[in-house]
């Protein structure tokens, strides 16, 4: 059986196939088809959750995605627990587990219930009023502790084992909404020829024809027609339909995100299919079809479990053959509450009786229930709803007052009318009008190129949906292109009548102040907490919402929005458009971050750039760090060695004998043209002209403001082209810079830019024997001083493969950086590594590349510098071409306060203990004893041990640091303050013989 | 995501494929070095920040890499226009953004 509640002959799913489930630990039987609402129904489960904050009891609002109430746990297994799905929407599978949220110990019993109780100590504004002081406890005390008592589930704590994919889709038209309305438009559409994209949230298409058993369309069902025109589209080329797919947001220019929900209905999706699919889509068109959502009664107790919308009751029982309970009372202010009960009626289920809050309502709905001798009351409110895990009764009385009577339910079907969805619409751009005949918001100034139609767009009745749907699909398609229209419109044969209704606070939801009458179910929101807020002096909407959270919870008011306006709009006096909706954003309902990551995560999360002779370090077993997006070799530990040993030793080899270093992730640009020179001289603070063909410099490229921006050795291949590099994490804004100023401010020069750090890989030979290990493999070039002396660059050849050979240092030894085609890199490694063992040279990482070049006081821009240091800051002045007349940076280097006396300037820094090695960022002060807060006079930017020099060494920035040589300053840290003494910044060998050592 | 015109690839494409670049029509001086401090402000530091119509510079960094000129309304970040780098200021833009937009 699938359930006592479930009636033979009603609802379209087959009952033959059942599919066990479990709720809490309780197993169940349900129907393939069912969602788990509807199979938990069937079974007499309501109570399927706690409220948020008072820990109330709750069963199902809805039979839709605007489910505020019925959040459960969906558990596959360890790593596939997804919290806070919306029974609702859930379709079931046979063996699926779910569990209820936000209770302890037990669903029926919950402790966290005496929030219930202790209410008045939680109304609006109570986080703000209660946890204002003192302001530290808010992080350590407050915020957990109400983190842990409320929230909605429990994340999952593993890695998500399932995949996600995303694509991206262009069409004619996008229809939102697979109801009657957009299954017209999309036919309409369709029928011209132009690409078609039909979605729909639910499992199935039919929309409100899923319960609106008056429906008749081209001599069928509604719904029947629904799945015959369903199925016409499917087999059209130019449509795709696609179900379980929810536009969750309407970005600009027609591109919308809708997320399918691939797998999560199957019982076994298989590692093949992705659990969700991400579609981005750019329409020419969209038609938003997205219908409208019943609004609940505001009145005392509204929340107990088995008190519901009208219609899904009425999908309940039409869709799933589910009755909600065999005595049922509704309570409505607007006719479609009549069908449902009508339905039920029809189907053997007991309606207790219909309390209508309007006077003299007539129509066709309540003559039919009349004539099947269901009990109506006008004029009349329910006031209270009894019972506490499930209702109990409804007590009626007379809206304006008089006695009361207590009817015994176990359901209540509540009707105020339907909201149209303008989300989508409001998402867009659009702005919404009031219509105050109807009381409701429509769209109004549409932004973008989309229509409304439908409900959404507040018209009335499934004939004037269809006639309005039909044309604006037909419209949507010649707009995007389509030359022909060639369908017919459907034709309503019977239709049900749409009634307007009420909006907020029915009689019964207060002014007493015990009564919780909800506006908001999922945020805890009462009547009561609203008029509050404005009486505590919120006006606008927007104050009223964030000062209550009305409409804030993970379903974005979707049945409360438009009650909190109006009890605000009435307390404060004033008409519902002055007091303001507030804005609806996106996501339209929860986006799971897997959609949106998809697999853009782990390794595919950023893109990692090895250079050629990585796989030699990794199989020397380097440690490697990450530089940007590089894996660069940090340093090569030999067996027993830590980091420290190992960049002791390296950088030791260096001096003494020589070392190999992979410097490929260097940026490289060609610069190249008639003009080569003349950009040089714009773009770098040196003079170029006069730079000979084959020799090198240090170049300096200044921003406007005349801040260091990148440095590097430029190489002067030829009297045209210049072999410029940056810094590793440099390459592409440098790139961009060049660009910039090439495209836009000199496009008069005849000059190229091209990128070719990854054409070339880089090997630094640095040492007294560097050239020893270099010269046997070399062709074409002459090695002697005379003819490649420090600061040169030649082309030849290197083991047989072409190479730009410079002759220069970043370690103060005898140096050359051998450029090879990237192809060949590791092989030239390899033969210059075979020729270096035969001199003792070792290989060195990043670590130790730091500490020899911090020896010699050469800066790393972005460590030494950091955008606010001039070049005479930094000790470069001499780089700075003196008789130039123009270079970027030049006016921006003489501004009063670059050149004001007590700028920070680099200095060395000796710790008067050798042994300290300061920490880099540390603060530099000049009087250790002053109060706190002290005087910071700079900062540490470089620090290290340094084997060759014996003891620590380090650079930083000091208040007129150059005029401090020798003065006494203090770095103080937490255990005691370490005593320096400024120096220059070269460590060793300040006479720089060694470069031709 | 925004669909821009690039004026070199004479296509639209997607925003990805772009940078923006800051304001436009800030020339360089031609004498640099001679700039008062106020010019020198001016131009490096001052930039408008209006409701409405702005213009400035985007490129195209993923695709044909020019730097182009676009005008574009901050409201509601559509672009009215775009046009070549070194290209004047528009005298008059096209009435209708919104129409604009749809083309
Ligand atoms: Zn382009």
């Amino acid at each position: 059986m699938s359930g006592a509640f479930r009636i033979p002959r009603a609802g379209r799913l087959s009952q033959a196939k059942t599919a066990r489930f479990s709720f809490d630990g309780q197993s169940y039987t349900g129907i393939e088809g069912d969602t788990l609402a509807s199979a938990l129904l069937a079974n007499g489960v309501h109570l399927v959750g706690r409220s948020f904050k008072y820990h109330r009891p709750r069963g199902f609002l809805s039979a839709g995605a605007e489910e505020p109430n019925a959040l459960v746990e969906v558990k596959r297994d360890d790593a596939r627990k997804a919290p806070n799905i919306r029974a609702t929407v859930q379709e079931l599978y046979d063996g699926l587990v779910a569990q209820s949220q936000n209770r302890w110990p037990s669903l029926a019993f919950d402790v966290g219930a005496v929030n219930d109780i202790a209410s008045p100590l939680f109304s609006a504004g109570f986080y703000y009023k209660t946890f204002m002081w003192p302001k530290a406890a808010w992080k350590s005390l407050y915020e957990p502790k109400i983190r842990a008592a409320a929230g909605l589930g429990v994340s999952p704590d593993k890695p998500d084992p399932d995949h996600y994919s995303s694509r991206y889709a262009h069409c004619d038209v996008l229809v939102l909404g697979g109801g009657a309305a957009g299954i017209t438009a999309a036919l309409a559409a369709a029928e011209t020829g132009a690409r078609v994209i039909l979605a729909d949230e639910q499992a199935g298409f039919g929309g409100s024809l899923r319960f609106e058993s008056g429906a008749r369309i081209d001599g069928q069902d509604g719904y029947a027609w629904a799945q015959a025109a369903i199925a016409k589209l499917k087999a059209m080329d130019n449509v795709r339909v696609l179900s379980r797919t929810t536009a969750f947001g309407y970005y600009a220019q027609n591109f919308v995100g809708l997320v399918e929900r691939v797998s999560d209905h199957l019982q076994n999706p298989g590692h093949d299919l992705p659990r969700e699919r991400l579609w981005q889509v750019r329409a020419k068109r969209v038609v938003l079809a997205t219908g409208s959502i019943e609004r609940h009664m505001v009145f005392a107790d509204n929340d107990r479990p088995g008190i519901m919308l009208a219609s899904a009751a009425r999908i309940f029982l039409n869709h799933y053959g589910v009755a909600v309970g065999k005595n049922v009372g509704v309570y409505t202010a607007n006719d479609s509450a009549y069908s449902a009960a009508i339905d039920l009626k029809k189907a053997g289920v007991n309606i207790a009786a219909i309390v209508d809050l309007r006077d003299h309502p007539t129509g066709p709905v309540i003559d039919e229930a009349r004539a099947l001798g269901i009990e109506v009351n006008f004029g009349r409110a329910v006031i209270r709803a009894g019972g506490k895990l499930r209702v109990t009764s409804m007590t009626v009385q007379p809206k304006n007052g008089g006695g009361e009577r207590t009817i015994p339910v176990d359901a209540i079907l509540m009707s105020a009318g339907w909201t149209p969805s303008v989300h989508l619409f409001s998402q867009s751009r659009g702005k919404v009008a009031f219509n105050d005949e109807t009381k409701r918001f429509v769209p109004g100034i549409y932004a973008q190129d989309c229509v409304s139609v439908g409900a959404c767009n507040g018209t009335d009745g499934l004939s004037a949906s269809i006639d309005e749907a039909y044309a604006a699909g037909v419209k949507a398609a010649k707009d995007a292109g389509a030359k022909t229209a060639k369908g017919t419109k459907p034709k309503v044969d019977a239709s049900e009548s749409w009634s307007r209704g009420m909006l907020g606070a029915a009689p019964g939801a207060g002014p007493d102040k015990t009564v919780k009458a909800f506006v908001d179910f999922q945020n805890d929101v009462t009547a009561k907490d609203i008029r509050q807020a404005v009486h505590e002096g919120m006006r606008s909407i927007e104050h009223v919402k964030r000062f209550t959270t009305n409409g804030m919870a993970t379903d974005q008011g979707k049945t409360s929005n438009m009650h909190g306006l109006a009890i605000a709009a009435e307390t404060l006096g004033k008409p519902i458009p002055e007091v303001g909706l507030t804005t609806f954003r996106a996501p339209y309902t929860p986006v799971t971050f897997g959609a949106i990551v998809s697999h853009s995560r782990g390794p595919l999360f950023d893109p990692t750039r090895k250079t050629a002779i990585h796989p030699w370090a990794e199989a020397q077993g380097a440690v490697f760090e990450d530089v940007g997006q590089w894996k660069r070799a940090w340093y090569f530990p030999k067996a027993g060695e830590d980091m420290h040993k190992a960049v002791d030793r390296e950088c030791v080899a260096v001096r003494s004998k020589a070392g190999l270093f992979d410097a490929s992730t260097l940026g490289k640009i060609e610069v190249v043209g008639p003009d080569a020179a003349r950009f040089m001289e714009l773009l770098y603070t040196n003079p170029w002209e006069k730079l000979e063909p084959g020799r090198c410099r240090y170049g300096i490229m200044l921003r406007e403001d005349g801040f260091i921006y990148d440095d590097g050795v430029v190489g002067r291949l030829a009297p045209d082209r210049f072999h410029v590099t940056t810094t590793t994490g440099g390459a592409p804004r440098v790139m961009n810079h060049m660009e910039d100023y090439l495209q836009t401010e000199f496009p008069h020069l005849n000059v190229w830019l091209t990128s070719i750090t990854e054409q070339w890989a880089v090997i630094a030979v640095q040492g007294p024997k560097s050239r020893d290990i270099i010269a046997p493999l070399v062709e074409g070039i002459d090695m002697s001083d005379e003819a490649l002396p420090h600061m040169s660059v030649r082309e030849g050849k290197i083991c047989g493969v072409p190479t730009r050979l410079f002759r220069m240092s970043f370690t103060g030894e005898r140096g050359f950086e051998v450029n090879v085609p990237a192809d060949y890199g590791q092989a030239v490694w390899e033969a210059l590594w075979a020729e270096g063992q035969k001199h003792g040279a070792t290989a060195y990482g990043t670590e130790a590349m730091h500490v020899l070049r911090a020896e010699k006081g050469y800066i790393i821009v972005g460590q030494d510098t950091d955008g606010t240091v001039t070049p005479n800051d930094a000790g470069l002045d001499w780089a700075v071409g003196k008789k130039k007349t123009d270079f970027v940076g030049i006016r921006g280097l003489t501004r009063p306060d670059l050149v004001a006396k007590g700028r920070k300037q680099l200095v060395g820094l000796k710790t008067k203990d050798p042994k300290v090695v300061l920490e880099e960022g540390a603060q530099i002060v000049a009087d250790p004893k002053q109060a706190i807060p002290m005087k910071m006079i700079g900062h540490v930017t470089s620090s290290y041990w340094s084997e060759n020099c014996g003891r620590s060494i380090a650079l930083g920035l000091v208040a007129g640091g150059r005029d401090r040589m020798g003065e006494t300053l203090y770095v103080p840290m937490p255990n005691g303050v370490i005593e320096v003494e400024v120096t220059g910044m070269v460590f060793f060998d300040e006479t720089g013989g060694r470069l031709n050592g | 995501m925004l669909l821009i015109r690039c004026p070199y690839c004479e296509e639209e494409r997607p925003e990805l494929e772009f940078r923006n670049a800051g304001e436009a029509h800030i020339a360089r001086s031609a004498n640099m070095a001679g700039e008062s401090d106020d010019d020198f402000e001016k131009f490096f530091f001052i930039r408008s920040n209006p409701k409405g119509i702005i213009y400035e510079r985007w490129r195209h960094i993923h695709g044909c890499a020019r730097f182009f000129n676009a005008v574009r309304d901050t409201v509601t970040d559509k672009f009215v226009m775009t046009y070549k780098a070194g290209e004047p200021k528009p005298s008059k833009l096209p009435k209708n953004s919104n129409e604009m937009a749809s083309k």
